[in-house]
């Protein structure tokens, strides 16, 4: 369920230097209960940003809002706007499944289809009617993904015979191929060892020259690792999830403005 | 509460930051002593207890690397953790000027020293209250109190550069007291570093508590 809500005044958007996607009075409710409150966020192009708070804050609601999949919940409920390159994903003209072939995303359990390792990549290009070179296309994007190498000589084998990092890359790869401008990425190393997760982060790392990328995790150290940028979290009294600060990465663990914020990463948070 | 055994690691860390703090005191106070009263006794002791001073300085290290990597400090635990092993860097090195000092009590011996010992033990006694004062800043985290001790400094350098110009005339005068010159010369010199090491200690104390390097300019 979405709340109508236009912008019509171009200016007030995204022109702001490099960011390319933001949120803006963003309230998400399930059913009567708010979990999510006020949040304003700037995402900035060819960055990652990332997501972190204690469990309950917000944090996969508020990344699910840049691409519209709290619409497939019904109870959900979204005020405010997610405004993409100069238009609110949440007005009445947007398509929500287009929107996410330019926002894709990345669970935290790997979910390749029940196809093989090709078909898995190529699927999105034919639902969406690719005309190019499809073979072209699942090459570059498992390329991308820092998979090729390793499945080149076996891309008719089902995706499920591959380890749980492979796979993690087969669905990163699987969202690359339809060339999305942002990536999302819900806890997506938290079923991995930690060899596949590294693996995962340098991929991160990679990406960012082409895509900007969103990332929620749990882990801090991660978050410290792969992000540019680091968004911090709360739940309330209200038990509504609230944004605490925002800043560089670098900052935002070396030395916070807010005391919430170095309670919660210092673990003193209770 | 949570972090409590984390808490107490670095109560403790600190507690033995301060004991090599206080090791490094006595030993710079008694290598001006044993210089002051010519007792090569104590002279040798100082050069000695160096050996005790490198070892905390070592397990301190030692610590501060395990806490780094089996607690994952951040933001302020980071900041202190760094500050801590940086400061047992800064004692280790105040203590060898400590046992350099014992060293050349040694070379001068029972021989007469060039001059009565006046501005020497002022300088010893200025850069001793900054090694306590910068301590007992940063234990307290108190940047002003941390400021006020880099300021001191000042006084410092200005009685160094006082006893550099009386020695080097007196060299001049006399080449003959080049050698006694010198070794007083040395003296004053390690006395005005441990001076600069404890403004490093509270430079260290203003960056653990407010996350920032602070310049004497920003005053």
């Amino acid at each position: 369920m979405k709340n109508e809500n236009e912008l019509t005044n171009v200016s007030e958007m995204t022109s702001l230097e490099n960011i390319i996607i933001s949120a803006r009075d963003l309230n998400v409710y399930y059913g009567n209960f708010r979990a999510v409150k006020d949040i304003n966020l700037d995402v900035k192009k060819n960055q990652v940003l990332s997501l972190i708070g204690p469990s309950g804050c917000g944090k996969s609601t508020v990344l699910r809002c840049f691409n519209r999949m709290n619409d497939l919940v019904l109870s959900a409920k979204v005020e405010g706007s997610i405004l993409y390159n100069g238009i609110n994903l949440y007005s009445t003209e947007v398509d929500a499944t287009e929107i996410r072939s330019s926002i894709g995303m990345v669970f935290q359990k790997p979910n390749p289809f029940p196809k093989s390792i090709y078909d898995n990549v190529a699927f999105g290009l034919r639902i969406n009617g690719y005309r190019g070179d499809i073979e072209e296309a699942v090459e570059k994007s498992l390329k991308q993904a820092a998979l090729w190498d390793e499945v080149k000589d076996r891309l008719k084998d089902s995706g499920l015979t591959l380890s749980g990092g492979q796979q993690q890359r087969l669905c990163i790869a699987r969202a690359l191929a339809i060339e999305p401008d942002i990536v999302l990425m819900d806890e997506p190393c938290s079923a991995l060892d930690p060899i596949a997760t590294l693996a995962i982060e340098e991929l991160i790392r990679e990406l960012i020259s082409k895509y900007t990328i969103i990332i929620v995790t749990h882990n801090m150290q991660q978050a410290a690792r792969v992000s540019d940028e680091t968004a911090f979290l709360m739940v309330g009294e209200d038990r509504a999830g609230y944004l605490v600060e925002t800043g560089d990465t670098h900052q935002i663990f070396t030395n916070p403005k807010e005391e919430r914020t170095e309670s919660y990463i210092t673990g003193r948070f209770s | 509460m949570p972090r409590t055994d984390f808490d107490r690691e670095l109560n403790n860390l600190m507690d033995e930051l301060l004991s090599l703090g206080s090791m490094v005191q006595k030993a710079v106070l008694a290598s001006l002593h044993a210089l002051k009263t010519r007792d090569l006794t104590i002279s040798k002791q100082v050069i000695r207890d160096d050996d005790e001073i490198d070892n905390k300085a070592v397990s301190i290290e030692e610590t501060c690397i395990d806490l780094m990597a089996t607690q994952q400090p951040l933001a302020g635990d980071l900041r202190t953790i760094v500050t801590l092993l940086l400061v047992s860097t800064e004692l280790e090195r105040m203590g060898d000027y400590a046992e350099g000092i014992g060293k050349i009590g040694l070379l001068i011996g029972k021989e007469p020293l060039l001059k009565p010992l006046i501005d020497i033990p002022r300088i010893g006694e200025l850069a001793s209250n900054m090694l306590r004062l910068s301590l007992e800043t940063l234990v307290s985290r108190d940047v002003e109190g941390a400021k006020k001790v880099i300021l001191m400094d000042d006084d410092v350098d200005a009685l160094y550069n006082q006893i550099y110009r009386e020695l080097v005339l007196m060299m001049i005068e006399n080449p003959k007291n080049i050698q006694r010159a010198t070794y007083l010369l040395w003296v004053a010199h390690d006395l005005e570093r441990i001076a600069d090491r404890a403004t490093n200690i509270s430079e260290r104390t203003i960056f653990m508590v407010t996350g920032k390097n602070w310049d004497i300019s920003d005053m």
